[in-house]
């Protein structure tokens, strides 16, 4: 992990090779520390941060989708990043909004990242341009909606128990 | 301690006697007679198929989650012994079983696959819910289940519990059993269009003669 003081010499650093607007902010909590990254920047930060940094982050642990509905953008996309030289992690996120979920893939940079970003499009819906094969993954493909979001109904349905049944709708009717 | 040996009893011994005399065919008349009425067991035709497939259900070797190790604890370990109940001879192909468990939850995705699977297996059949998933969804009541296996399967007996223990599957077999036994009415079934579903692999349909062969 780098410290506080490591993370924001990581995101000047960055914000040298890529532009100025590329990172939007640092959050160092838990012994983590993130930086938080415009969407369209994502595949040039991740590009440096593979290749050109001074400690090089290569392997891409994780990808993951996350919706904070309250607040907007609502929609996260957080990379985890590794360096197996230095043993440390660096998480990279990025907000996208409902109206507008693009991200340019990084499916070019880490092969693992092609399922990851199929995962988080089924769930969360945000579209992976330039993505070689942007399908769903787990759900039936006619399924509609992106079920983890946190609007997206609970689903399933309430059990017939002999207190409520004369009250709740039954499937053979 | 003397070991001592208990003697046959007279009944068996003359039992014995009277059958290497009837083998040997020096039983006539009253005797004869008397002999096969002793050993006749009249009944239905429908009493003794039904008798034969209760104590002889095959199930399919199919687990869809964690209820399946439960199953698998039932049908597969010499502990609990399926083979009292004659249901010890598992198969791995549709086409040679008798019974499905639905151990486990059924999601939309595998819903199909299920009854597919379902379809294949020849008649008679029938289909066991165990534990809460397969019956209700249970605690995955989400989007991403069939809240009850009965939506697209006509389920015979339903065994609550989450898993449930091996002996209540036991348990279920048996209720089966006695309901293979008592009630082989399957009638209801046709609601589900569960009947002739069976795809034959290699009969092909005729070929329609097209006009190019005219």
């Amino acid at each position: 992990m780098p410290d506080a003081t490591g993370l924001e010499l990581v995101a000047q650093r960055v914000r040298e090779a890529v532009a100025d607007d590329a990172v939007v902010g640092t959050h160092h909590a838990y012994g983590r520390g993130s930086l938080e990254v415009a969407p369209a920047r994502v595949h040039d930060v991740l590009t440096h941060l593979r290749d050109a940094d001074e400690e090089p982050y290569g392997v891409l642990a994780s990808l993951h989708g996350c919706d904070y509905l309250p607040s907007e953008p609502r929609l996260g996309i957080h990379y985890e990043l590794l360096s197996m030289q230095s043993r440390e992690r660096l998480n990279v996120k990025t907000r996208v909004t409902v109206e507008d979920p693009h991200v340019p893939t990084v499916t070019d940079l880490f092969p693992t990242a092609n399922f990851h970003e199929r995962e988080v499009y089924d769930f969360f819906g945000v579209v992976f341009d330039g993505h070689p094969d942007m399908r769903r993954i787990l759900m039936p493909e006619d399924y509609e909606g992106h079920p983890q979001r946190r609007d997206f109904p609970m689903g399933g349905e309430p059990v017939l128990f002999t207190f409520n049944e004369h009250k709740l709708p039954r499937w053979y009717d | 301690m003397e070991v001592t040996r208990s003697k046959p009893d007279d009944d068996f011994r003359i039992k014995q006697l009277r059958a290497q005399q009837m083998l040997r065919g020096d039983l006539e008349g009253d005797d004869l007679q008397e002999y096969v009425e002793q050993r006749l067991l009249l009944t239905k035709f429908e009493d003794a198929q039904n008798w034969a497939r209760r104590n002889a259900i095959w199930p399919l070797g199919f687990g869809l989650a964690c209820c399946a190790l439960e199953m698998i604890t039932v049908i597969g370990s010499p502990r609990n012994d399926l083979a009292r109940f004659g249901a010890e001879v598992i198969r791995f192909s549709p086409r040679q079983a008798d019974m499905l468990i639905l151990s486990g939850r059924v999601s939309i995705k595998m819903a199909p696959v299920i009854r597919r699977i379902y379809d294949q297996m020849l008649e008679p059949k029938w289909v066991i819910s165990m534990g809460a998933c397969a019956s209700s969804a249970g605690m995955f009541n989400n989007y991403a289940l069939v809240a009850g296996a009965d939506k697209f399967l006509p389920v015979d007996v339903y065994v609550p519990g989450c898993p449930p223990r091996p002996e209540a599957l036991m348990y279920g077999i048996i209720k089966l059993q006695d309901k293979i036994t008592s009630d082989p009415n399957l009638g209801w079934r046709e609601r589900y269009q569960s009947q002739g579903t069976e795809e034959y692999p290699n009969v092909r349909p005729e070929a329609e003669p097209s006009e190019q062969d005219a």
